[in-house]
């Protein structure tokens, strides 16, 4: 299988803090691959690299290449960045609906990348709607406010929305982290049937999870990446012996 | 121990005196404002002291202020037009008495004065006359007072004209001053709105960190300079600018006030705007860039609408602080109250003619308590806007 994404040596400075240092990495095409390690370790940093969401923090350095489809995407034109985001979808940390409707916060996407065709835009709302799985909890009030909806809704409505502009790359940043787990139980269904279309990037703090979804995992610890192998393999034997105290849960 | 168990009740006594006595002081303000202004409706409009009369035979029993002006000055000059017989109309006052009667007939002490004027005003059946009340009351006979309508606040608010100073009848009508203020005022808006929201946008969305740190202390240190710098600032530059721009006989005019207004409006409209845009979460920011939105297309479809019920709330704080300026529009309007008030032209807006006035409107009198009444209105629209404001900016909390 050829790599979808492929970090080569990156180095990450926020400021003076060294958050990321000599990542190298390749991730498969049409995979699902986890990213694990403790709090501030450096995933969420790692994750933005790809659509160069770091870039809007002020005083970041970042060296070393970042590939995609073997292209550098630290290399493109400043008026590509937008349609690099546009292939690369994101699903963050905490659900960040917009202030606007249900349907216009799915429309976004496709409003602002030039799609004016109604009738698309709402066949593309109600196929997303219904992958994240919230098409029934709201076919009926497209027209009210995200904000009327429960934290787990938002979240899959913010899949939803990340699914509208049908990137080939999707970043979740601990999507399920705010979830019962009804939610996240669909949600993990959904990872695994986008699996056939995405390359999909997921940061987890639930080792269950990692093991059920993911067919790679990358171990995090202190901005190094400790070790990076088929999630089978890291959690039967584990070669490092940090990412084995880490995932049997005897660290810090 | 012993000493703050003491203290702590004194001070918060004391703290309690201060809420109370301030609030109390306002109010009392607000109450002496508006009993000096209502005190205004349902007086005479004519001269205090003075009753008019006309001839007994005159099917005319009362007549308006306006209609009386219109006579003393000439445009109507026939009783037909009010409504009476087909006869000329006499304007009679001391001044013609003084000609038509020598000092001996009228009496050392003006002690034949009444029957001077009853014998006079007997062979004028078309006279209109205007005198004293003490020499004359239930002393004319051949004359009877006329009725002239009281001062309402319907008319008060509807009439056309404002010569607060013009005799027999005074006409105080507040519309041209109303339509001058908020004409001045919605103008400025319209220039300042779009100015002030593209420089808030600047400074919060766009501006490096190192430009906003410069600029924004700027913007509110020209918050803090006094309204006759501003004026002054107009009337140099702003009021011969808009005279040749537009090839006008006077720069000051509606439109000069509209714009000094606005750049006085800026520094308020910039900075709630732009603290407003500055609520907007990174995340949601984050969320429109990460579908491919542009930076402005974030601003503008993420951002702005975001922080709408705060950009709302600066745009009606800077209205307010238009309508109320009176140091400025004082200087570059103009200060006349023509009817319709357009911009080409000088007009003059309510803040500015209670602070011309005043000084020259006796203690106590009609014009006195007018212009009270004018600072009743203002009050009023004032309070409306605040209202306005805090039902906005509540809004948002929710
Ligand atoms: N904007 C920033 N400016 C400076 N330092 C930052 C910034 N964002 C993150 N960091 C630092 O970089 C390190 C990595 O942060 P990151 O958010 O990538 O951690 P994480 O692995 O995602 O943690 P978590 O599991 O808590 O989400 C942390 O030590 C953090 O303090
Ligand atoms: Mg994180």
């Amino acid at each position: 299988m050829a790599n979808k994404l492929e970090t080569i040596d990156v180095n990450l400075h926020y400021g003076d803090f060294h958050a990321l240092k000599g990542i190298s990495l390749a991730i498969p095409d049409h995979s699902v691959t986890a990213l694990i390690g403790p709090s501030g370790c450096g995933k969420s940093t790692y994750l933005r690299l790809f659509n160069r969401m770091n870039d809007l923090i002020p005083n970041t350095k970042i060296t070393g290449q970042v590939l995609m489809d073997g292209e550098d995407i630290y290399k493109i034109k400043s008026s590509k960045i937008d349609h690099l985001r546009r292939t690369v979808g994101m699903v963050f940390q905490k659900p960040n609906p917009f202030p606007k409707s249900i349907f216009e916060n799915v429309a976004y996407g496709l409003r602002v990348n030039g799609i004016s065709d109604n009738s698309f835009i709402e066949n593309q709302v109600e196929k997303t709607l219904r992958q994240a799985v919230l098409w029934e909890e709201v076919k009926d009030k497209l027209k009210k406010s995200a904000f009327e909806l429960s934290g787990g809704q938002q979240q899959r409505l913010c899949i939803a929305r990340a699914l509208a502009i049908e990137p080939t790359v999707i970043l979740m940043d601990e999507p399920a982290s705010a979830l019962d787990p009804i939610s996240t139980g669909k949600i993990e269904d959904l990872i695994f049937e986008l699996k056939n279309q995405y390359t999909i990037i997921i940061v987890t703090h639930n080792m269950q999870q990692a093991g059920r979804v993911s067919d790679y995992t990358g171990f995090f610890y202190l901005g190094n990446l400790i070790e990076f192998d088929k999630t089978k393999k890291i959690f039967t034997s584990p070669s490092k012996r940090e990412t084995e105290n880490y995932i049997t849960g005897r660290f810090g | 121990m012993r000493i703050r168990r003491f203290t702590e009740p004194v001070f918060e006594s004391l703290i309690k005196i201060c809420g109370y006595s301030s609030g109390f002081v306002v109010l009392l303000i607000i109450v002496f404002l508006f009993k000096e202004g209502i005190s205004f409706f349902g007086s005479s409009p004519v001269e205090e002291g003075f009753t008019m009369y006309v001839h007994a035979s005159n099917p005319v029993k009362d007549l308006s202020a306006a209609q009386i002006k219109d006579v003393f000055d000439q445009k109507i000059t026939n009783w037909k037009a009010l409504g009476g017989a087909d006869q000329p109309i006499e304007r009679f006052s001391l001044d013609e008495l003084g000609e038509a009667f020598t000092e001996e007939q009228l009496g050392k002490d003006f002690e034949f004065l009444p029957k001077c004027i009853d014998s006079y005003m007997d062979s004028l059946p078309g006279s209109l006359a205007f005198f004293p009340s003490a020499q004359t009351d239930g002393k004319v006979k051949s004359a009877v007072p006329i009725k002239i309508d009281k001062i309402t606040v319907g008319k008060f608010l509807s009439d056309t004209e404002w010569f607060p100073t013009s005799r027999p009848a005074a006409r105080m009508g507040v519309m041209p001053l109303l339509l001058g203020t908020l004409l001045v005022s919605f103008f400025a808006i319209i220039i300042a709105l779009p100015l002030g929201l593209a420089a808030a946008v600047y400074l919060a969305e766009i501006a490096d960190e190192r430009v906003r740190k410069f600029l924004k202390p700027v913007i509110e240190l020209l918050a803090g300079i006094p309204s006759v710098v501003y004026g002054f600032f107009g009337l140099v530059v702003i009021v011969p600018l808009v005279q040749s721009t537009f090839n006008l006989p006077v720069g000051e005019t509606a439109l000069a006030g509209s714009i000094v207004l606005a750049i006085m409006a800026l520094p308020t409209i910039i900075t709630v705007s732009e603290d407003a845009l500055r609520t907007t979460p990174r995340a949601m920011k984050e969320a429109s860039l990460a579908l491919g939105a542009s930076q402005w297309q974030t601003i503008r479809k993420v951002v702005v609408p975001y922080a709408s019920s705060g950009i709302t709330a600066a745009a009606i704080l800077g209205i307010g602080r238009a309508i109320g300026e009176t140091m400025a529009a004082l200087m570059v309007t103009g200060n006349s109250a023509i009817m319709p008030p357009t911009l080409l032209q000088p007009v003059r807006t309510i803040p500015a003619t209670i602070a011309a006035e005043l000084g020259e409107a006796p203690f106590g009198g009609l014009h006195f308590q007018a212009l009270f009444a004018l600072g009743c209105l203002l009050f009023i629209i004032t309070l409306i806007i605040s209202l306005l404001v805090e039902r906005v900016s509540a809004k948002r909390i929710n």
